[in-house]
């Protein structure tokens, strides 16, 4: 792809994608039969311009060398300010829907539907999944595959269209969910053009983490890397196939699923366990192997490791999907396999754990002095847990209690705020200053804060889900003398009353903590300290190959 | 790979030679029990699929040694429980209500299955108890609009309220001021007059005035249902406007808009959704939440039924419904 000089084909082949973006737009327009698809449209079709004038502005202003770094930063730093906006909003959006389960009657918008719990729970899962974690990854992958193959990243002006593309994927999202726009299909609600458009920009993101590996200056691709591109792929792969859909017309947002019945159920939730398998595992084991390394300064524990729980991960995780339908129409050969292979899945996952724990020997004194440091270890110890208690919770007589009660929300979020949350946010105390050319982090004392905060959130949060869980669980399936149900289902409701509140105060004080983080980070980027220049990313006169 | 060997200095182990900016990599061997566990889950694993139903095939899949099947287990296991209830289902269905009242083995079990059913399928209107709330009818007081009696609340649950049941019970309270039957200053006068003539007279210190005002209004409009004196008449299920107890609210506002709007509520038709058995219960575990009324010609069918004398300040003919075929 071409860098510079004249003729741009970054810049002729974007271009072309948004002159027929707006096209299609407009005309999605013309055919609307509901104004909800129409401010769709008009969305997409505002996007296509501004990022049309943005081009045209881009390209005027002629090549741009940055001289500071080799690699390029930009797309990087955008993509870690876009991590925290979305990370905030979607927390927010988690806190409001805890304490519209805990109080009802004073979170109750009869005025505002699209403030209703069924349109705000996709707008949070969507929020802090593919938003935060997403701009996360994007923005990580970007930089780690620049420094682990010392080449600069690929494609010009595309790794910048993937950032909007997705930011622009995102919006469309939720704008959609908040006017009723959605498939219905759990972590994959985007109705069918805003899917298309995903794909695109998929596509795209795949190309240029692929080009840079291609044109890397190392003779092996580093370990990070590996997980990262099995992110892109299978999500790539995941989303195409869940997606599958017929629109009912080109004016209207609706579709009907390729699928129907228990193969339909069986897809959402091959994609829906994989999502959390290859987004949620794999692109954030990626983040561990280059940043608790880098923080702690001390190399991976053991290289063959890597190797074995990266291809026992790859290929067990694809097989576990089914254990999310236990005990419904699946056939029940379909649910052994789940189950077996969940049950397998576990020392792959565990073998992640024991790598980003155990390269922290020789380093382990580092954590009373570095909050970040331990935020990173924390998180890793999150995904042991979580991936011990998924393998146990998917076995059939567990999951006969479990399934369906405030249990399994409570194992997502030991996962997502623990695991996922924890590691991002180390990810992004190590990037700011690094990216902005600082020092150090405004304060670590904030980032200790953040860390007690958000982990007596956690806390907080997966007990009294544990709880309530179990307790649902049992109330669910109480018999009395003659075989009727001990309670009713609103009676199990409100036995979950006071556990709902200790949850809703669990996601307020990580909201808390969060706000911290931005509030450091933001500090660190704008402080007036003078550049501190990184060794390795100064721009090298001749590129010294791999020994 | 790499013709040096290169250890690192705190652990003493061999790096595998390669460096990416900055990072190295040991070649620490599997640790051992991580391998063991893993290669047990995978036994495990087989061990499963060989007992259990495990594996897809051209046609149908591999059953298992166990021959296990989920589906039977419960089929059975639901046959099991419902074999085990028939008989007192079945002797509640065909109880009369004398039966059951002289029967205290099946007045439990009709209670207990009663309890169940209305946990999950009436209580989220008629509240836990049968507590009410706006718009919903309190069960557990003895204020019925359409009859308190067994039969009657049997009756009301087979059938519904504007169901769409061909029996369904319906009344229906005009919309006076929506609908323009009258003026604003006409339904604040017939307001007070309703209030003045119930118990909440004192509660709300009616205006006698105005009362007065709307006391013709009252005899044209409103009386042909709810009757001249305001008792109500349960054969049209017209409410007793002299009690304080108001399905829409007893604020002076909250009776202001019943008269406006004239909102009649939906109670849906069990009949198809249940048994007989399960019905009778329903009806069993309503009528002794507190104000279920005694049974007018109990050991009779309910064919030969005669109309009902007034029970309390009712009207009178408080069974019609169930008397007619």
């Amino acid at each position: 792809m071409t860098q510079s000089s004249g003729f741009r084909g970054d810049a002729s082949a974007i271009l072309v994608i948004l002159v027929g973006g707006a096209f299609l737009a407009l005309l999605g327009i013309s055919r609307a039969i509901d104004t909800p698809f129409a401010v769709q449209m008009w969305t997409m079709f505002a996007a296509f311009l501004l990022g049309g004038a943005a081009l045209a502005w881009e390209v005027g202003k002629g090549p741009r060398q940055d001289h500071s770094s080799r690699y390029e930063n930009g797309v990087v730093k955008a993509g870690v300010i876009a991590s925290m906006f979305w990370g905030v909003a979607g927390l927010l959006v988690g806190v409001i829907i805890a304490l519209q389960l805990s109080f009802p009657e004073i979170f109750y918008f009869p005025d505002f539907g699209w403030l209703n719990f069924g349109r705000l729970r996709p707008l949070h899962t969507s929020a802090v999944i593919f938003a935060f974690g997403g701009n996360v990854l994007i923005a990580t992958s970007f930089y780690v595959v620049q420094r682990t193959c010392r080449a600069r990243l690929a494609g010009g002006l595309w790794p910048w269209f993937v950032f909007w593309g997705y930011q622009l994927f995102i919006a469309l999202a939720g704008t959609g969910y908040l006017m009723g726009i959605t498939e219905g299909r759990e972590y994959a609600e985007p109705p069918w053009y805003t899917d298309i458009w995903l794909t695109l920009v998929w596509v795209a993101y795949l190309l240029v983490f692929l080009g840079t590996i291609w044109k890397r200056q190392e003779k092996h691709i580093y370990v990070a890397n590996w997980f990262y591109l099995a992110f892109i792929v299978t999500i790539a792969m995941l989303h195409i196939i869940n997606n599958l859909a017929i629109p009912v017309t080109f004016g209207s947002s609706f579709s009907y699923s390729l699928f129907s019945g228990v193969q339909d159920a069986l897809t959402q939730w091959w994609y829906g366990h994989n999502a959390v398998g290859f987004f949620l595992t794999a692109g954030f084991l990626a983040i561990m192997y280059y940043f608790i390394p880098k923080q702690a300064n001390r190399p991976v524990y053991s290289y063959r490791l890597s190797i074995i729980h990266f291809w026992a991960l790859i290929f067990l995780y694809i097989w576990a999907g089914p254990h999310h339908l236990h005990y419904t129409a699946l056939p029940q050969w379909a649910q052994t396999l789940g189950a077996t292979f969940s049950i397998m899945l576990w020392m792959p996952s565990w073998g992640g754990m024991i790598n980003g724990l155990m390269t922290l020997s020789g380093a382990w004194d580092k954590l009373r002095t570095d909050p970040v440091l331990r935020m990173l270890v924390v998180s890793v110890a999150f995904y042991g847990m979580s991936t011990f208690e998924g393998p146990m919770m998917s076995i059939r007589a567990v999951n006969s209690l479990s399934h369906y009660t405030d249990w399994t929300i409570g194992h997502v979020h030991s996962g997502a705020l623990g695991w996922v949350g924890f590691v991002s946010f180390g990810a992004l105390y190590c990037l700011t200053p690094w990216l902005w050319r600082k020092q150090k982090l405004h304060s670590l004392a904030l980032v200790d804060w953040h860390f007690w905060l958000a982990t007596i959130g956690i806390v907080l949060y997966i007990t009294s889900m544990w709880v309530a869980g179990v307790m649902q669980g049992l109330m669910w399936r109480a018999y009395n003398e003659y075989g009727f149900l001990e309670y009713s289902f609103v009676e199990t409701v409100e036995a979950m009353h006071p556990y709902y509140i200790i949850r809703a105060l669990g996601g307020g004080l990580y909201l808390l903590g969060a706000l911290i983080m931005v509030y450091n980070l933001w500090r660190t980027a704008t402080s007036k300290e003078p550049a501190h220049e990184r060794v390795t990313d100064a721009p090298a006169a001749v590129a010294v190959p791999a020994e | 790979m790499s013709d040096k060997i290169d250890r690192d200095d705190v652990s003493g182990t061999e790096t595998t030679g390669h460096e990416w900016d900055g990072i190295k990599e040991l070649d620490t061997p599997l640790p051992r029990w991580w391998l063991y566990i893993f290669y047990a889950s995978i036994v495990a694993a087989v061990i499963y699929w060989v007992l259990m139903p495990a594996w897809p095939l051209a046609n149908g899949y591999t059953r298992g040694l166990l021959n296990w099947s989920d589906r039977r287990i419960v089929a059975a296991e639901v046959h099991a429980l419902e074999a085990s209830r028939a008989p007192m289902f079945n002797r509640l269905a065909q109880a009369s209500t004398a039966d059951l009242a002289r029967d205290p083995e099946l007045q439990e079990f009709a209670r207990a299955a009663g309890e169940s059913a209305f946990g999950d399928n009436c209580q989220t209107c008629h509240g836990a108890g049968g507590a009410g709330s706006t718009g919903y009818p309190v069960l557990a007081d003895d204020v019925w609009l359409w009859g308190g009696s067994l039969d009657e609340i049997e009756h009301t649950i087979r059938v519904g309220i504007r169901s769409g049941h061909p029996d369904a019970r319906i009344s229906q309270m005009p919309a006076f001021g929506r609908d323009h039957m009258l003026t604003v200053d006409q339904i604040g006068n017939v307001t007070e007059y309703v209030i003045s003539m119930s118990a909440a007279r004192e509660r709300l210190q009616a205006d006698a005035r105005v009362a007065a005002l709307g006391a013709q209004i009252y005899q044209e409009q409103c009386a042909v249902c709810h009757g001249a004196t305001g008792a109500g008449d349960r054969v049209v299920g017209a409410p007793s406007l002299l009690d304080d107890v108001w399905l829409y609210g007893g604020s002076r506002e909250e009776i202001r808009r019943q008269i406006d709007l004239g909102r009649n509520g939906v109670m849906p038709t069990w009949e198809r959704r249940f048994d007989d058995g399960t019905i009778r219960a329903l009806a069993y575990y309503v009528h002794q939440m507190g104000g279920g009324e005694p049974d007018v010609v109990a050991p009779a069918p309910a064919q030969t039924a005669a109309p009902a004398p007034g029970i309390d300040q009712g009207q009178g003919s408080g069974a019609g419904a169930d008397a007619t075929p």
